[in-house]
């Protein structure tokens, strides 16, 4: 109980604090806009972790054959692709008054669209195999497979290739100027956020595996 | 079973000659991979109508035919095992390491005759302005063998469900995307006078850990999707 009155304490100090701080502001006209990235860059975190625990969790299900995990595998997958969406559209709304336009093709945005593919993907092969255990096999190798090629589209290429965000390097080779210095005010928002997103999203895991398990019990009453 | 690295070598290259013997039989990936291959470059060719493409646009639509005609013929390859309802025969025969090493070399040996034909064809018909041979050559090699190496395992997935070929396109995407992001990269770089190996350095270095992550994994689950 303790933990839930936790993050909900959080959350409201990060959704006041997000008004009532000064915007994180590097260089731009506009300085306001930049309050989104209170919530924008933790649901890209948030995106991960949620990937991340359906990795984990398809480790577990190869390690122990449970098809319990094979269950959690789908959900976790299912919430990472629901914080996804909330990522690219937080992210597009952003890039439309920083950048100009909704979409970019800037690294980040390449991988986030890539990440969309990468679970759409693997939803389509659950779809396409019938028999359970078949299924919770071929979809906890996709799952090692797709996370894999995840860590290269979100830790590797936005740093490697030119592009708009923080942290890429610069077309002109200069690195200087790339990186977002967070003030402390600005850090004590979004540190909470960054851990109070990751814990509604385990929350929100946690319930949704509850009532998949409990529908699964009264299906063999 | 533990197996001696001696013996899995040499059943790989057992199931290397027997899947080149029924190629030969049959030749339906050689023939679909090719023919594919060749529409797209004529396609592409009678569409830009003799204009001279930039560099970019050379390596895109070079990636682009290389891509799509290994997906015509790198499905097959697990596929075609429980069609003809062979599998259990070679998983009786061979250990799961040994399988996927045989058809690992096979699908490396196919593309490469691919590539062979292709690139050539697609120098003639759309044109190439290779000003950096070595490193348009690495590019191609890397970029092959990383596809190989990353999709062998997809069709290994895809031959257990029930739609697999549509099914092969659509998962195998993702897996390919960096490979091909970089490669497509690297080979511009290849393309455009001045610039070389240096330049291209990090392509590389990321097709190469891509490339050596993707295989590792297909050997550490090759044995779950095989033997299931």
């Amino acid at each position: 109980m303790w933990w839930k009155l936790t993050i909900l304490l959080v959350i409201s100090w990060v959704c006041v604090g997000a008004w009532i701080f000064p915007p994180p502001t590097p260089i731009e006209d506009n300085p306001e806009v930049f309050r989104i990235i209170y919530f924008h860059f933790p649901m890209a975190i948030g995106t991960v972790v949620a990937f991340g625990l359906g990795m984990y969790y398809s480790i577990r299900y190869l390690a122990t054959r449970n098809l319990k995990y094979d269950l959690r595998e789908s959900l976790a997958a299912k919430l990472g692709i629901i914080f996804c969406v909330l990522t690219t559209i937080s992210g597009a709304i952003f890039a439309k008054h920083t950048w100009g336009a909704y979409w970019n093709w800037d690294p980040r945005e390449t991988s986030i669209f890539m990440l969309l593919i990468v679970y759409a993907a693997y939803f389509a092969l659950r779809s396409a195999v019938i028999d359970p255990d078949q299924r919770a096999n071929l979809s906890a190798v996709y799952s090692i497979l797709g996370f894999a090629s995840t860590i290269f589209f979100i830790f590797i290429m936005p740093r490697i290739i030119p592009g708009l965000h923080p942290g890429a390097p610069k077309p002109t080779g200069a690195s200087e100027g790339s990186i977002i210095t967070f003030s402390f005010k600005t850090a004590i928002v979004l540190i909470p956020s960054v851990l109070a997103h990751i814990g509604l999203l385990l929350w929100i895991n946690k319930l949704s595996v509850d009532i998949a398990e409990r529908n699964k019990e009264l299906e063999h009453v | 079973m533990p197996m001696k690295s001696s013996g899995s070598v040499k059943r790989s290259i057992a199931v290397f000659r027997k899947d080149i013997k029924c190629e030969l039989r049959t030749r339906y990936a050689i023939n679909a991979i090719l023919m594919f291959a060749v529409v797209t470059v004529f396609a592409v060719s009678w569409a830009i109508g003799g204009v001279g493409l930039t560099e970019v646009l050379q390596a895109s639509l070079l990636w682009i035919v290389i891509y799509f005609s290994c997906l015509a013929g790198l499905s097959q390859s697990f596929v075609k095992e429980e069609e003809s309802k062979t599998a259990l025969a070679l998983r009786l025969y061979s250990p799961a390491e040994a399988v996927l090493g045989g058809k690992l070399i096979f699908n490396l040996v196919l593309l490469v005759v691919l590539n062979i034909i292709t690139v050539p064809l697609f120098g003639i018909f759309v044109g190439l302005n290779i000003s950096n041979f070595w490193l348009f050559f690495t590019m191609i090699l890397i970029g092959t063998v990383g596809i190989v190496g990353a999709t062998t395992i997809v069709a290994a997935i895809i031959s257990k469900t029930s739609v697999k070929g549509a099914l092969f396109a659509v998962i195998s995407f993702p897996m390919i995307l960096p490979l091909l992001i970089m490669a497509i990269s690297g080979t511009k770089k290849a393309l455009i006078p001045g610039l070389g190996f240096a330049e291209a350095r990090m392509e590389i270095q990321v097709l190469i850990s891509y490339l050596v992550v993707m295989t590792v994994l297909g050997f550490l689950l090759f044995d779950t999707v095989w033997n299931d």
